[in-house]
């Protein structure tokens, strides 16, 4: 019983759902499907809090390697928490807006948050320059039209693009280089990403289908 | 497919200019004699020429003239087309990793949409979004129009946590997803939504991100079902994964730093008043230059020192 009923909803569920695409009086049906799903996804946060401290805290409990790092987890997160919830150094107390301006919370997002990201992200830069300078090579024929594309697109994203081919007649103009940069994007780039787009969407179907059959039932924490 | 620029100039600082060529053509030369002696530039050589080419741009400004390709000119011009009174909804669905990116857009897009008198609705699938909405709002909505009246000519329906489900539900009734807006009053009483039930009452939709869920699920719960237009705005490595979606199912798209600069660009170019606003797309197109440069060189001597590698070990 215990695996027969999940499989029994999730197939009726599934079904109904299906169904009430093609019943027009049946399609609120997929507004209040997704609300009782949104509910539901409320509690993940709760789990996602409580599990970020369970992994933290017994880290800090047994002083495990990095362990001063949790700590700043920890209290950031706590810190956060109880001003997002309690709505401290909110302008309008505790109805207005969590990211009412001026807020403790919003100066907190602007003058922390913000420049964190960010200067992770920017971090990027320097490893695709590092990881170009590594992996771009003429090794073998596919290595190097690789190499070209590259090239197009990189420069075709900037001004010196233009500036390199603006001498070319205007009969061959998709000779200069921003103009190859979308055609490549426009050509070799739009057919691949069409081919993967349509095999996930296969791929998608036919999960779908095994899921509502019970043919997959990894979801309920088997291996078949 | 082509495009002509209106003009290639370089503008800003000579002193950045000069800085910049100097310090990285004269350390690339330098690196391009020790490939052919050495082989492989040290790591560290590399981060050290990418902040330089990074770093002294913005300490120098350099700008460059930008135009508008064809697919940031689609967007621009539709929003260009919308008649006064339009309903343009603005989701910033991007945390502040991606915000130096794409927030240029949104508040690129948002000044745009207010200068033609455009009503505008802001709203976030993700839970950082809102805080950045927040940002273009203070910096834009607030400083650049303060004529404007909250609930008449705009309104922030703030974030709300489902992903594609606010979609799903969006697509055919906003009141069942989003009863307030971010302020707790009731969308029956703000103005804008008294003749908007659903997103299919929207004039256009533009969607700013990169992630998930993001512009792809917008199509898919949205933009297909519910016959509406959308445009979006995503940072630049997401940007090819939605060439397949345009010119049909999107209406244009907005690349990366490039994609905000064009639009920042197509927009002074029209609207003068705009001629002395902060153009952060416009202003980071110097270190993107720059570093895109630098990157271009390190590989071209990366494979310098990998043929002299290939040679060297043939002859032995």
């Amino acid at each position: 019983m215990r695996r027969q009923v999940p499989l029994i909803i999730t197939f009726f569920i599934g079904a109904l759902l299906i169904i009430s695409v093609f019943i027009p009086p049946m399609t609120s049906l997929k507004e209040t499907f997704t609300l009782y799903f949104d509910i539901i996804a409320v509690f993940a946060f709760f789990l996602g809090g409580g599990n970020l401290l369970r992994v933290h805290l017994s880290k800090l409990q047994g002083r495990k390697e990095d362990w001063g790092f949790s700590l700043v987890t920890v209290i950031g997160f706590a810190f956060m928490l109880t001003i997002g919830l309690f709505k401290i150094g909110n302008p309008g107390g505790i109805s207005a807006s969590i990211t009412a301006d001026d807020s403790l919370f919003q100066k907190l997002f602007n003058f922390v948050l913000v420049p964190l990201g960010s200067t992770m992200y920017a971090l990027l830069a320097f490893f695709v320059a590092s990881a170009s300078y590594r992996a771009f090579r003429a090794k073998n024929r596919e290595a190097t039209i690789l190499l070209i594309g590259a090239f197009i697109i990189l420069l075709g994203r900037t001004p010196f693009g233009m500036m390199l081919t603006s001498w070319v007649p205007d009969q061959f103009s998709i000779l200069q280089i921003p103009n190859l940069a979308i055609w490549v994007m426009n050509g070799p780039n739009l057919a691949g990403q069409r081919a993967i787009m349509i095999g996930i969407g296969l791929g998608v179907v036919s999960m779908s289908i095994r899921i509502l059959l019970g043919i997959e039932r990894s979801y309920l924490g088997e291996e078949q | 497919m082509n495009w002509v620029p209106r003009i290639i100039a370089i503008s800003g600082s000579d002193l950045g200019v000069i800085i910049s060529l100097v310090v990285i053509g004269g350390g690339m030369i330098w690196l391009l004699l020790q490939s052919i002696k050495a082989g492989d530039v040290d790591r560290r050589i590399v981060f050290l020429f990418i902040f330089i080419s990074v770093s002294v741009p913005i300490l120098f400004p350099i700008t460059f003239a930008e135009t508008a390709t064809p697919i940031v000119k689609k967007l621009y011009d539709r929003i260009e087309d919308l008649p006064e009174g339009s309903t343009v909804l603005i989701s910033f669905d991007f945390d502040p990793a991606m915000a130096p990116e794409v927030q240029p857009m949104a508040d690129a897009i948002t000044r745009h949409c207010l200068v033609k008198n455009q009503k505008v609705i802001f709203m976030s699938l993700w839970a950082t979004g809102q805080s950045l909405l927040n940002v273009t709002m203070q910096n834009v909505v607030k400083a650049e129009f303060p004529n404007k009246i909250y609930g008449v000519d705009y309104a922030n329906l703030g974030y709300k946590a489902g992903n594609e489900g606010v979609l799903n539900v969006i697509v055919s009734n906003f009141r069942k997803m989003f009863p307030t807006d971010v302020n707790n009053v009731s969308l029956d009483s703000i103005p804008i939504f008294k003749r908007i039930r659903s997103c299919q009452d929207v004039n256009l939709i533009v969607s700013i991100g990169g992630g998930k869920p993001g512009v792809k699920e917008w199509i898919l719960f949205v933009g297909d079902p519910g016959n509406v237009p959308i445009g979006c705005g995503v940072a630049a490595v997401v940007a090819p994964q939605l060439y397949p979606y345009y010119p049909k199912q999107l209406l244009g798209i907005l690349g990366g730093i490039k994609g905000a600069a064009e639009y920042e660009s197509e927009l002074i170019h029209h609207y003068k008043q705009f001629a002395h606003v902060d153009t952060p797309g416009l202003r980071m197109m110097g270190p993107q230059t720059l570093a895109h440069v630098v990157i271009m060189a390190f590989i071209i001597l990366g494979n310098i020192s990998f043929f002299v590698a290939r040679r060297r070990g043939r002859r032995q």
